[in-house]
């Protein structure tokens, strides 16, 4: 059975994942934003996705030290490449996985 | 679709649509969602969690990362407090990201919005973000894709619970497929060279605040401060 405690602490941990991707979306979509904020949001996306990106590439999480020399960094430039050129996801997904599969055998 | 079909076929043509192109864009969401899935699965279940447990953590809480981090948390026997109040700062990044979707949601359902709201993550973000600049996207096609990765998210940890130590989840270089897709979605995502220089900022910017702050709270700062300085420098373009 789930003990109460537990129920708890997914309780609390849904609430408060819920709440800050909750309140944008009910508030802005109903207010016409400053053209500032528009123009930032705007950038949002990009940084973000590079934030979140480049280190998971370079860094190493365990040693906490940047290291270019990983199958995830150097498998990221001919994704990189296929990204820009067919601009599919899926023929980016598919190939960077393959790619990323013999780099783990080889490197 | 031939226009000699009745109002109704065309009306559940277009649901079908919906729903196959929610499914279609959610399709690289979940093959990178099932090793991570499983992973979490066989470690939440080490970590003394029944099956039910992990379905009901995946259903409530449903973020990654913060749902592996809990689970470690627990096994170490933190309080309540503390591992709620690391779940806020691992999932604070998100508030960013559906400020950013509510520019394409004006005065969109608020219930919808709310179910909407359950299913933002960092991979479905990023994936409807650079649907609803394509324009043909609507919230259902959008919900849709939250809720067939979602969908993914719980099977795959209650399975990993259950017998994923049996599963290789490691295989067809799968641990890669959520790196590819951000990778292209990013690259969706640069319409100008000011947004290369702000994605080139924001990534130099977290790699360095990686190594000098805990936690994952670099995500939320280098991309305010990045995006930040697109604006200006979009200002001085002018």
């Amino acid at each position: 059975m789930v003990s109460r405690e537990y129920l708890a602490v997914i309780l609390g941990m849904g609430l408060v994942t819920f709440l800050p991707r909750w309140l944008p979306l009910v508030y802005l979509t109903k207010r016409s934003l400053p053209s500032w904020l528009v123009e930032w949001l705007d950038f949002i996306p990009a940084a973000i996705l590079s934030a979140i990106l480049l280190p998971a590439l370079v860094s190493d999480s365990a040693t906490r030290s940047v290291d270019l020399w990983r199958p995830e960094f150097i498998v990221a430039i001919p994704t990189f490449l296929i990204a820009i050129l067919t601009k599919s996801l899926g023929g980016t997904v598919i190939v960077g996985m393959l790619l990323f599969g013999l780099a783990q055998k080889f490197l | 679709m031939s226009p000699m079909k009745s109002k109704k076929d065309s009306g559940s043509g277009h649901r079908k649509t919906t729903l196959s192109r929610g499914m279609t864009a959610a399709w690289p969401i979940c093959l990178g969602y099932m090793p991570i899935g499983l992973a979490f699965g066989v470690l939440a279940q080490k970590a003394g969690l029944s099956p039910l447990e992990i379905g009901l953590m995946s259903v409530i809480v449903f973020a990654g990362s913060a749902q592996f981090i809990a689970v470690s948390m627990l096994a170490a026997g933190a309080s309540l407090f503390s591992i709620v109040a690391t779940t806020f700062m691992v999932n604070l990044r998100h508030f960013l990201m559906s400020s950013a979707l509510a520019v394409f949601l004006k005065n969109a359902d608020r219930k919808k919005l709310s179910f909407f709201a359950y299913g933002v993550t960092d991979e479905s973000f990023a994936v409807n973000l650079s649907k609803f600049r394509d324009s043909r996207w609507d919230l259902n096609s959008a919900l849709i894709t939250n809720y067939t990765a979602n969908l993914t998210w719980i099977i795959t940890t209650v399975l990993g619970g259950v017998g994923g130590q049996f599963i290789p989840a490691h295989a067809f270089g799968l641990d890669y497929a959520l790196i590819a897709m951000f990778i292209c979605l990013l690259v969706f995502q640069i319409r100008g060279f000011i947004y290369v220089i702000t994605a080139v900022t924001a990534g130099i910017f977290a790699v360095f605040l990686s190594m000098l702050i805990p936690g994952n709270s670099y995500i939320v700062i280098a991309s305010m401060t990045a995006a930040a300085i697109g604006v200006v420098l979009k200002k001085k373009g002018r």
